[in-house]
């Protein structure tokens, strides 16, 4: 099923530069990985002709856009080849696999209760190997431990009843701070509130679909968007002045892939959903700023892949830059190599870890008390394979209100 | 003065010339070709690449039709590899209402054509990008055929049954006695030596150019060269052909072939003077487009790759007023019987679907006045490439979902496939595991690789940058050769010995790409002109890297024999921007 609504021509626009595959991090650790421009624009026009000419070293394709801010022609680089894989791809042999990571809503509600049980058992040596074997999720990469208690229950229970404000925003948490860090929604709204902003939730969410595009769920993916685009209506229907997101990837694929999947929708609401930086700089820039205490901590800040591309690092950044005392250290532009589910695969993993390498050096030699980084799934690999702790920008921001 | 001999000289390159070069060889005559440039550089190069069924004649041309037909079988057959099974629609346009549509279908009928009649809404399913206001259409057996490939392979095929390919040899002169034409007078357009070769028969294969030829003879014929311009589409925007049903016009054929579309044709006449010298013009790039999109409207979307133009061969038998009402039949002159001119025989008129039929009569002439009783055999014997295993590569519609591969190879699909697409099963005389760099990719957008180069000019006679286009599709491609040019000439170099010659052929490759380009010049085609620019000029240096303009490109003797008039004329072709093509 194709994802998007028109089939894709922008490869017509490719002045075949190849700035795109020299920016690619796959190619530059994987000789066989062909590149963005040979898999893309190159490799569609070949498979007009016939889908036989599609290769299989497509699968090492992270999805991490790099091509795409790289391309002066406006080539949805990326798109193409995650398109190709899901029209001409023969599937593969870990369905199963593919299944459980891509559908981290659903994995997130089965833990309800058990969570414990299972961060202890995901643990184990033997569980690794089983996982490994039979799903081939690799044993060497860590699973990020599930909350107690999911966000949504902790909103339920004691903060809802709190968000009485003349101006409201409403929140799309995702799976992984409903699931993982609640910490992140909670520090979210202490920040909002601090500055006079109710936070609501959407009435229901579901997974934006980022892991299921990128594991070939495109039907269940735009069922999901168009399960929260309804939300999202309600919601600025019912007095919201936008949506937030503190995922950058979410919020990518909220406000800039949905309109493309679901085509023209009425209001666009699509164009109400903020990342939190773009949002909070904003109001900061607006004279809505709370006050801000010294943070003296010594930080390196990552610049995920997806926010790259939908341009909102300089929001980050000098949302940062307004944290007194905070010592900011932006890290050269490098993938961190985990690219969402891709780095959990056995077969990807050694790659993972080689596009990472330069950013874990890096991260390893410039001592410092935390790495910042808007990603979920960037904080997973950076505190799987280095000594760093990782926080997002929000909670930084909630600690200058806390000192 | 060197001299050859040969039972049966074959002049012209063509997929004619090809065609009877093959056809000769495989009835065991000892034949050469001569070729004044390189193979499918004429006609053979600029058209459609349509591998006809006949329907677009069914009305006008019975004859044509049914000639196509069989010839399209044929073909499907004996050229898998060069041929796609792609189907046509032949589509009604509001404008055009559906009387033609009836008359067409009875034509096709009495032609043996088989046809299929749609609902517009089958129509659009079959085929998403014809135009969806069509109130009609027709799915007839057309597909698709390259003709450089058909040339090639029967150009190899003659070779691998003892014939001699001379290219880059001109004929400048018939040997005439005693009312018998005993061979023909050549002269080398690289060395500019004179040479001779003598033999029994001279088979006049030049198509367009055929009455220069005649002339050597004091003989004539009338001909009417009409002019057909064409552009290349950048991506394969369509599946299927597309036609218009109704008369024949302009711009209403759209032919998916390869990794691009081409649509045309227009036709006008152009004097004799005129056939080196062709370049499209504005107002028929503006009528291509504008009737062009009536068929697939996304094409006002695409960028468009280079505009070229062909010239056809066609005979008047009568003194009519226009190219698209004369013939497309073959014209084949004994001139034996009509002249009293023993040892000459001329085959022009026709089209590229009949160029293995064009073949069989001639050759059937000749090997009369050999003597020589073998039948043709062209009809069954598969091209050197063709004898695809199923697994490898199949070409119609339904298998394309599973076709072109290298099984057992562990060569990305994209690089095995393309070379399976170009070169059959002989593919694997350079697609090997253990390469050596040879599987390394030397044209990206077409999917050339190394190996693929070297084999090109080993075996099948590549000289210059423009042959391996010819061959392999190198340049081919949306960049038009910016990113291939200079590293297909480095190659070029380590195997030939003189680096100078391969920096002409990569200045002429260059400048031919341009020509092509310069008549679409906006949009991404501009924006592309202008980053190859960059790269092979600002980065590169090419300019830089000519020779000086004032240096003969050869040693020019005395000037008073005849042999310097063709010294001088080999001088001018090198010199000249070749011709730009498909």
């Amino acid at each position: 099923m194709n994802l998007f609504k028109d089939s894709d021509r922008s490869f017509d626009s490719c002045l075949k530069c190849t700035a795109c595959s020299s920016r690619c991090p796959v190619a530059s650790v994987r000789p066989d990985f062909p590149g963005p421009k040979q898999c893309g624009p190159d490799g569609e026009r070949l498979r007009l002709k016939s889908p036989d000419f599609l290769d299989e070293a497509l699968k090492y394709c992270t999805g991490c856009k790099r091509c795409e801010v790289a391309c002066p022609s406006d080539v949805h680089i990326s798109d193409i080849i995650a398109d190709a894989k899901a029209r001409y791809g023969k599937g593969n042999k870990f369905k199963i696999r593919e299944f459980l990571l891509s559908h981290t809503d659903l994995m997130g509600t089965m833990t309800r209760g058990t969570a414990p049980i299972v961060n202890a058992v995901t643990k184990t040596k033997t569980a690794k190997v089983v996982m490994h074997k039979a799903l081939g999720i690799d044993q060497r990469r860590q699973f990020p431990p599930y909350a107690h208690k999911s966000f949504r229950s902790w909103y339920k229970a004691e903060l809802e009843d709190k968000q009485v404000f003349a101006r409201n925003v409403s929140y799309f948490h995702g799976c992984f701070v409903n699931y993982n860090l609640p910490e992140l929604g909670i520090d979210t709204i202490k920040v909002l509130n601090a500055m006079n902003i109710g936070v609501q939730l959407l009435k229901k969410e579901k997974c934006c679909g980022v892991p299921l595009v990128a594991n070939g769920f495109h039907k269940k993916a735009k069922a999901n968007a168009r399960f929260n685009t309804d939300s999202i209506e309600q919601a600025i229907d019912s007095g919201s002045e936008c949506v937030i997101s503190t995922s950058s990837s979410c919020a990518f694929m909220l406000r800039e892939d949905y309109p493309r999947m679901l085509g023209e929708t009425e209001g666009n609401p699509h164009q109400q959903v903020n990342y939190i930086t773009r949002f909070l700089t904003q109001e900061f820039k607006n004279g809505n700023k709370p006050e801000l205490k010294p943070v003296n901590l010594r930080v390196g800040y990552h610049s995920p892949c997806h926010l790259i591309r939908s341009g909102g690092v300089l929001h980050t950044l000098s949302l940062l830059r307004e944290i007194p005392g905070l010592q900011l250290h932006q890290l050269e532009s490098n993938c961190c190599g985990i690219a969402g589910t891709y780095g959990f695969k056995k077969e990807n993993y050694n790659t993972s870890q080689d596009i990472g390498e330069p950013l874990f050096h890096q991260i390893e030699e410039g001592e410092f008390d935390y790495i910042v980084t808007d990603c979920e799934t960037c904080k997973m690999q950076i505190e799987m394979s280095t000594s760093a702790e990782v926080i997002h920008p929000v909670s930084l921001l909630a600690r200058a209100l806390d000192v | 003065m060197r001299r050859l001999e040969a039972d049966v000289v074959v002049i012209g390159g063509g997929a004619t010339g090809a065609s009877v070069f093959r056809d000769c060889c495989l009835r065991g005559m000892h034949t050469i070709l001569v070729e004044r440039g390189d193979i499918a550089s004429g006609t053979t190069g600029r058209n459609h690449g349509l591998l006809h069924s006949g329907a677009r004649y069914a009305v006008t041309d019975g004859h044509s039709a049914r000639e196509c037909i069989e010839e399209n079988r044929t073909l499907k057959k004996i050229a898998g590899h060069c041929v796609e099974e792609t189907d046509g629609l032949f589509i009604s346009l509001p404008e055009d209402g559906l009387d033609f549509q009836k008359q067409f279908v009875d034509g096709c009928a009495s032609a043996g054509i088989e046809t299929q009649v749609l609902t517009p809404e089958e129509a659009i399913r079959l085929e998403p990008s014809v135009n969806p206001d069509l109130i009609g259409a027709v799915r007839i057996p057309d597909g698709t055929i390259d003709p450089f490939r058909l040339t090639s392979a029967s150009i190899l095929d003659a070779r691998e049954h003892g014939g001699t390919l001379l290219n880059y040899t001109k004929a400048v002169g018939l040997i005439i006695r005693l009312g018998y034409v005993q061979g023909v007078r050549c002269c080398d357009m690289r060395t500019g030596e004179m040479f001779e070769i003598y033999s029994r028969q001279v088979i006049n294969a030049s198509g367009a150019w055929c009455h220069e030829v005649m002339e050597y003879a004091d003989l004539s014929v009338d001909m009417y060269h009409s002019r057909g311009a064409l552009l290349i589409m950048g991506y394969r925007m369509n599946s299927m052909v597309i036609n218009r049903c109704r008369k024949p016009g302009d711009a209403d054929i759209l032919v998916p072939g390869d990794t691009v579309s081409v649509i045309g044709t227009t036709s006008t006449h152009v004097e004799k003077d005129q056939l080196d010298n062709l370049e499209v013009t504005e107002d028929e790039v503006r009528v291509l487009l504008a009737e062009g999109s009536k068929l697939a409207p996304s094409m006002m979307d695409t960028r468009i790759l280079r505009a070229y133009c062909g010239v056809r061969p066609l005979v008047s038998e009568t003194n009519s007023s226009g190219g698209r009402s004369i013939s497309r039949g073959l014209v084949a002159i004994d001139h034996a019987e009509k002249d009293a001119l023993n040892g000459l025989i001329t085959i022009t008129g026709g089209k590229l679907m009949t160029c293995r039929l064009m073949a069989e009569v001639a050759t059937d002439m000749a090997a009369r006045h050999l003597g020589v009783t073998k039948p043709c055999e062209t009809a069954k014997r598969a091209l050197p490439g063709a004898n695809l295993p199923e697994a490898m590569g199949r070409k119609t519609r339904e298998a394309r979902k599973t076709g072109y591969s290298l099984p057992g190879s562990s060569i990305p699909n994209s690089v095995a496939g393309s070379a399976v697409y170009r070169h059959g099963d002989r593919a694997r005389n350079f697609m090997k595991e253990d390469s050596n760099w040879n599987n390394a990719v030397v044209c990206e957008c077409e999917v050339v690789t190394r190996g693929e180069i070297l084999y090109a000019i080993d075996k099948l006679n590549a000289r210059t940058l423009s042959d391996l286009r010819r061959r392999t599709r190198v340049g081919m491609g949306p960049c038009q050769g910016e990113m291939c040019a200079c590293r297909v000439a480095g190659l070029l170099a380590s195997s030939r010995e003189d680096g100078e010659v391969v920096l002409d052929s990569l200045h002429d490759f260059v400048d031919e790409r341009w020509k092509g380009v310069r008549p679409i010049l906006w949009g991404d085609a501009l924006r592309e002109a202008e980053f190859s620019y960059w790269v092979q000029e600002g980065l590169l240096g090419l300019s830089s890297l000519q020779k000086d303009e004032a240096k003969p490109l050869l040693e020019i003797q005395e000037p008073e024999s005849e042999e310097t008039q063709c010294e001088q004329e080999a001088k001018q072709t090198a010199q000249k921007d070749t011709h730009h093509e498909a």
